[in-house]
């Protein structure tokens, strides 16, 4: 019995992961990996399941709850965005060493073009780091069968197993064939061996060397992956294509085959050097199409040797950064288009923008004010919707790098005499990574003011449960920030006043202060209000 | 037969309604879909678009290349126009008329000049309309309806259909609501 639905690729690797007979999903949101979570929270076969399915507080604890969960003997799903693969790295790296019980598939959603991140990383490397399995499906089709396929393969190989898509995978909807049931996975006892589990030195020396060991039965594997294809054209040209993920789409939208290119389509990881190495022999040269850095180009070069006509991002037959399309793989294929029309003159680009009337606003509005005092004044920020903060009209904030680094680079700008030092952080990045840095700051007695904007959301994402809501004057004050400088305002026009006086008191108190300006995120207002009126619509119509 | 679909406008304007609408009867019609949605940070007052394509032949990109749409279906004058390089050359912009205006200065002469050298458009003044019409919440499932005419590969009673079942969850009156925006939508789309 199959079942057709309307999926975005997030969502297929969800059905596949429900579908494998997962115990728990475990995820921080992240742009565009949050739907995978999304989808298996709403899902009917969760609830039946008794799958775990909140969130976590980032994604280093998510990949360690996962692997407990293994190490438990139940299947287990770990889903980030890509720069989430630099916070859970550590137990990413060494979950390859450990190795699993139950099956483990970690999700990285990489964002070439950087629609909605700080960098352009591709996950790949990751997977190659740890020497682990990389499966990179191209097809919304694809995404369900490889996320059933990761769980079977991460259990026979004892390994986790990376599951590698890009923006344009993880958003785009197709319809995708969903085999009905759940499978139960066979039964496994907990882990008891503590020499596989166990990282001392001794025991990770042998562990290394049995999964480098492993890594030329992993070659072979991927060349014997159901995805894996070789095309080979019927009016042959010379020319080879070796291309992946969302890249093949692209290849085949331009008709390769019947233009004369042979193709071979890589589905999995590490890269299998002998069918390359026989695919090359056919070909006179091989354009290589990869959505992301030249992860594959960089391998095949090792592979073909220096002389051999290897094209790609390297040598700018296709464009060194940014997302792969149509027509930048129509042009490095040699395709002529005619010309099309152009944006007339006077449109303008039209930027995101803070919500009017959001709360983010009002801080902005009373900080900008206070600092025009303070000339000398820098402001940290964060990642959220407050990065915004950056745009006019605010112009309001001096740096934005990665989750955390708000309150840590403000003590560390403070420990050289920069006053004032103004961190502004969100609730939902406070609990992921500002926690650590405030305790630092603490026992640093560091001169830093930090502004913890409190929309009770995760709002950038879509507005998932922040995980320290209701808790932070006490997150602060157990962290040791005296009490009364844990301050807490309503950031509304109306309380300005009180909102500046504070900000300037606290600056001027020369140690760590927190100010809580709190208020609901307008979106998740809206949003739940809507939801009370459909539901009092339905009944005033029964 | 295929059709590609650009869907623009601003963020929080309702086109990902509409691609549901339409992905709805699609599945139905037994066709090939394909839709790339923007998720994330534009989504917040920004410039956001949605493909949309349509195949009763398999279909490999996500993306609709350049020079390729059939349609160019936006809530908002400027952003209708910062896709006309997706159009070829005998395609159909259908637009509201009315400024979404979160920048500053909006170019309003530009946009309306440009739009008045298209050869193929459809303009809807969408913000009177739905005052006139009482249906504030429904201004996309107008525009929509003014489009029903040169989708093609689905009928406007497909597309109805999907109404009822995409809406179907939020009670009766909204159902009723957005099939009285389609038909608005519909006749004014005929009269172009």
């Amino acid at each position: 019995m199959t079942q057709i639905k309307l999926l975005l690729g997030d969502e297929a690797i969800a059905e596949g992961a429900l579908q494998a007979g997962i115990k728990g999903v475990y995820a921080y949101p992240g742009t565009p990996s949050t739907e995978i979570t999304e989808y298996i929270q709403h899902a009917a076969a969760a609830r039946d399941n008794g799958i775990h399915c909140t969130w976590s507080s980032n994604e280093k604890t998510a990949m360690e709850a996962a692997l407990g969960m293994s190490y438990a003997g139940c299947r287990s799903m770990v889903c980030m965005k890509h720069v989430g693969m630099n916070v859970a790295a550590d137990a990413f790296v060494n979950a390859a060493m450990t190795g699993v019980n139950g099956g483990m598939v970690v999700v990285a959603a990489d964002d070439p073009s950087m629609h909605s991140s700080q960098n352009e990383q591709d996950s790949r490397f990751y997977g190659k780091f740890a020497m682990i399995p990389i499966l990179e499906p191209s097809t919304q089709q694809e995404a369900y069968e490889m996320a059933v396929y990761a769980f079977a393969l991460s259990e026979r190989e004892n390994l986790p197993v990376l599951l590698r898509i890009t923006t344009r995978l993880a958003h785009s909807r197709a319809a995708v064939r969903i085999r009905a049931g759940r499978t139960e996975p066979a039964k496994r006892p907990v882990a008891d061996d503590p020499s596989s589990w166990v990282l001392l030195p001794a025991n990770a020396r042998r562990k290394n060397a049995a999964l480098t060991e492993k890594q030329t039965r992993l070659e072979l594997l991927s060349g014997e992956n159901p995805l894996f294809k070789v095309l080979l054209s019927e009016r042959p040209s010379g020319k080879g294509i070796v291309t992946c993920g969302t890249g093949y789409n692209y290849v085949m939208e331009n008709g390769a085959v019947e233009a004369g290119f042979h193709l071979m389509k890589i589905a999995q990881y590490p890269v299998p050097t002998e069918r390359v190495r026989e695919f090359a022999g056919r070909c006179g040269s091989i354009l290589v199409v990869e959505d992301g850095q030249p992860f594959l180009e960089e391998q095949l070069r090792g592979i073909v040797g220096g002389g051999y006509p290897l094209k790609g991002r390297l040598t700018g037959d296709l464009p060194r950064t940014g997302e792969l399309n149509p027509d930048n793989v129509a042009a490095a294929m040699g395709i002529e288009k005619s010309p099309v029309l152009r944006v007339p003159e006077g449109v303008v680009p039209r930027p995101p923008a803070l919500c009017q009337g959001c709360g983010h606003r009002d801080v902005y509005i009373a900080l900008n004010k206070v600092l025009a005092d303070y000339p000398a004044a820098k402001v940290f920020a964060d990642i959220g919707c407050y990065t915004l903060g950056a745009l006019p009209p605010f112009c309001a904030i001096d740096t934005c790098v990665d989750m955390g680094a708000s309150i840590t680079m403000a003590k560390g700008a403070a420990d050289t005499g920069l006053h004032p030092a103004v961190a502004v952080i969100g609730d939902s990045t406070f609990t992921h990574s500002g926690m650590t840095g405030l305790l630092d700051a603490v026992n640093d007695k560091a001169d830093i003011t930090v502004v913890i904007s409190d929309n009770l959301t995760t709002a950038m994402t879509g507005g998932q449960d922040s995980a320290g809501t209701s808790r932070f004057e006490a997150i602060c004050v157990a962290l040791g920030v005296e009490k009364e400088h844990v301050r807490v305002v309503v950031p509304l026009a109306k309380n300005m006043d009180e909102i500046t006086r504070t900000i300037r008191e606290e600056i001027d108190y020369r140690g760590v202060s927190v100010i809580i300006p709190r208020r609901e995120c307008i979106q998740t207002l809206a949003r739940k209000r809507r939801r009370e009126m459909s539901k009092n619509n339905q009944e005033t119509a029964k | 037969m295929k059709k590609d679909i650009i869907l623009s406008g601003v963020g929080g304007q309702g086109i990902l309604s509409i691609a549901t609408i339409i992905g709805d009867a699609a599945t139905s019609a037994g066709l090939n879909l394909k839709q790339a949605e923007v998720h994330g940070m534009s989504q917040r007052g920004g410039e956001v678009e949605s493909g949309l394509r349509l195949s009763d032949t398999e279909i490999h990109s996500d993306l609709v290349p350049l020079g390729a749409a059939d349609i160019i279906l936006s809530m908002e004058p400027m952003e209708a126009l910062r896709y006309l390089p997706f159009l070829h050359e005998g395609g159909f912009v259908v637009t509201s008329s009315s400024p979404f205006r979160n920048i500053d200065p909006y170019p309003e002469e530009a946009v309306r000049a440009a739009l008045a050298g298209l050869d193929r458009v459809i303009t809807l003044d969408l913000d009177g309309i739905t005052r006139t019409n009482a249906i504030p919440q429904s201004a996309n499932v107008v525009l929509l309806g003014a489009a029903a005419g040169i989708i093609g590969i689905l009928s406007p009673e497909q597309l109805q259909q999907s109404i009822r079942n995409i809406f179907a969850a939020k009670g009766e009156r909204v159902v009723e609501m957005n099939l009285k925006a389609f038909e608005i939508g519909r006749e004014y789309g005929g009269r172009q």
